[in-house]
């Protein structure tokens, strides 16, 4: 990789890192405790909304963000022409 | 013997036997085998072992019964998003890029890119906080012998200690992997069934997840009428008011990301993109259990709430009489269960009731007794009692692991007898192991009175010393080995200082602004950020050779730099 793609390379994968982790913020902090009073005025399927965010919403959410991470830096990785990954173990 | 106690010795036979075939079957002769399991695990399978460390005896057995009981429902959700967050934080910040510095283990880490005295600091932190957990772990392997087998609780850790050393001795990483990826089906099963067989049951609703919300309005009405706060509003207690429920789930996620034993497992991925799908895997293998966990927690406690204030004494059902006769269910404060106000029933009630509180339910036997609960036949309450094993024994196994790593290869190899041979390494690995078990035994046996609350504080304190000079080691090519070795000391001890001003058992000081020792890791953290950041501006400058390594670690594919660092072991 010469030294403008590698530029390019962190620079998405921070973008990629700060959109995920804003998200993270918005569904736990955000909607399962600062907002969860509001939210809790809507009910779904016996849910008060904010209650759910709290126990299921933010985890369903947080598996979302790893598997959309993968993907993301796998495609990077192609993109970059970086995939051809060492399958060596750990040398000492 | 009843039928239960049967069941269960089948079970936990018939999955100890898995257990010492699969540690026979992976033995190893290697130190890279024995710390790492070579970096030749694939990622689904390093994904469910991840999963089966990362979820302790507190997850499996405590977690649904603090959430319904302790915490009231909504309160308890600090856990769950605390536990699960944190493990975001470790994906995306962390483990690609400890996988691609690769080396065995967090100290080593620390060590190579700050200093030997950041290293020392490292190992001593590891270590402590592993022996906690490892002894809340022992000490719930007891519960379950003694509740199931009516065997004493040393007996019990005996037990357990013995098929623990047998395979984490034999097969270090690699025997403890493919029997962690074992644990985790065994403990699965065992949590998922009761859990659909109520929701089917009571909702005709196959999954709980989705099934505990026709209930909530039904408990919500019931709690209120009994004089407990509703089990779904927020900020009832103001213990959890807004400002503590953000502090303490902030502290369980930046804690959980450093907590070494779990850091440790993205080294044994293949490759960097292995590790990325290793934390995907693991992600939806413990999801499986936490989005299941509330509703445990809801079913259960809609249960206990109902038969309690309806069923005359004589007439409870038999969970209730198990768990009265090994005194985990008691009345208030422990005292002798009395029906108080003569109604022939003994009321459990809320603060806010005319009628007093007449019961006291330990957190742990919510999920044992949950088939029981459900009215499910005996084999499954073995099948519960073998899965609570397993989740106790796979992290203890992890965290021994840890232990033996750290003093073998951090201390033992890296400090003392820098010229041993792979066989001495593996030896002194191994003996450290043996010695670890042992300590972690004695703990289980006798725990001091302390431990429950220092696991939870563990959080809080890896939260205020790793987590913070692990992000900007690896993001920030300027913080210095002073700058690091300041902040995790900064870090601890107002932590530690906090907790020791504001716990019961030390001072019972009334603390700042309400924040409990559960939630002061968040603002512990923050000062190991400050001073970090601060001190680095003024020290000297990491070497140009580790500035570029840094940088290198951030792009795919393993280049020269890496390949040399990795060479100097």
């Amino acid at each position: 990789m010469n030294p403008d793609d590698r530029q390019a390379y962190w620079r998405a994968n921070l973008r990629l890192m700060a959109t995920l982790l804003a998200i993270w913020a918005l569904v736990s902090f955000g909607a399962g405790i600062i907002f969860v009073d509001q939210l809790n005025q809507i009910t779904i399927l016996g849910f008060p909304l904010g209650f759910w965010f709290a126990q299921q919403g933010s985890i369903l959410v947080f598996i979302a963000l790893i598997v959309v991470y993968a993907v993301r830096m796998d495609a990077l990785d192609k993109k970059f022409g970086a995939d051809d990954y060492e399958e060596g173990g750990v040398s000492h | 013997m009843t039928d239960i106690q049967i069941w269960t010795l089948v079970f936990v036979g018939i999955t100890f036997s898995l257990y010492i075939y699969i540690a026979y079957a992976s033995r190893v002769s290697s130190t890279a085998d024995f710390y790492v399991a070579g970096g030749g695990i694939p990622a689904p399978a390093n994904g469910a072992a991840i999963a089966a460390d990362w979820m302790s005896a507190a997850s499996f057995i405590s977690m649904a019964g603090i959430i319904a009981l302790a915490y009231n429902g909504y309160a308890g959700s600090v856990f769950l998003m605390g536990w699960t967050g944190g493990y975001v934080l470790l994906a995306l910040l962390l483990a690609p890029y400890l996988r691609k510095f690769g080396k065995f283990t967090l100290p080593e880490f620390v060590g190579d890119r700050y200093s030997e005295t950041a290293r020392l600091v490292a190992v001593l932190s590891a270590i402590v906080i592993s022996f906690v957990y490892v002894a809340g772990q022992m000490g719930g392997v007891g519960v379950v012998f003694t509740r199931f087998l009516g065997v004493s609780p040393t007996v019990g850790v005996m037990i357990g200690m013995a098929i623990v050393f047998f395979y984490a001795v034999l097969g270090g990483m690699k025997g403890i992997t493919w029997t962690q990826v074992a644990q985790y089906t065994v403990l699965i099963i065992a949590y998922l069934i009761p859990a659909v067989a109520v929701s089917a049951s009571v909702t005709g609703n196959p999954l709980p997840q989705i099934g505990f919300g026709q209930i909530l309005g039904e408990l919500d009405e019931l709690q209120r009428s009994l004089g407990f706060e509703a089990f779904t509003e927020a900020f009832t207690d103001p213990r959890y008011g807004m400002q503590n429920m953000l502090l303490i789930t902030a502290a369980l996620m930046f804690g959980t990301a450093g907590l070494p034993h779990v850091i440790v497992r993205f080294y044994t991925a293949k490759s960097v993109r292995a590790a990325r799908y290793s934390a995907v895997w693991a992600i939806v293998f413990i999801g499986l259990l936490y989005l299941t966990a509330p509703a445990v927690a809801s079913f259960s406690k809609l249960e206990v709430l109902d038969s309690l204030n309806t069923t005359p004494s004589g007439e409870l059902p038999g969970w209730f009489s198990t768990w009265a006769d090994v005194d985990l269910i008691t009345g208030p404060d422990g005292a002798p269960l009395e029906d108080l106000n003569g109604d022939g029933m003994f009321n459990y009630t809320g603060g806010a009731s005319d009628i007093a509180n007449e019961v006291a339910i330990n957190n742990d036997i919510l999920v044992l007794a949950s088939p029981e609960i459900a009215g499910l036949p005996a084999p499954l309450v073995g099948l519960v009692a073998a899965g609570a094993l397993a989740a106790a024994l796979s992290t203890a196994s992890g965290l021994l692991l840890v232990i033996s790593s750290s003093v073998a290869n951090d201390v033992y190899y890296k400090r003392v007898n820098p010229g041993a041979t792979e066989k001495q390494q593996l030896m002194v690995g191994r003996i450290t192991m043996g010695l670890a078990i042992l300590v972690a035994g004695y703990l289980g046996i006798n725990p001091p009175g302390f431990v429950g609350e220092v696991v939870a504080l563990a959080f809080g304190l890896a939260a205020a010393s790793f987590f913070p000079i692990l992000v900007l080691g690896i993001f920030w090519k300027k913080a210095t080995a002073m700058g690091a070795a300041a902040g995790m000391i900064a870090g601890l001890a107002f932590t530690l200082a906090y907790m020791i001003w504001t716990l019961e058992i030390y001072f019972g000081g009334a603390g700042i602004a309400g924040i409990p020792p559960t939630g002061i890791g968040t603002i512990g953290m923050l000062v190991n950020f400050a001073v970090t950041i601060v001190v680095s501006q003024f020290t000297p400058k990491p070497s140009e050779k580790m500035q570029a390594l840094v940088e290198e670690i951030r792009y795919p594919g393993r280049t020269k730099l890496v390949e040399e660092h990795l060479k100097e072991g």
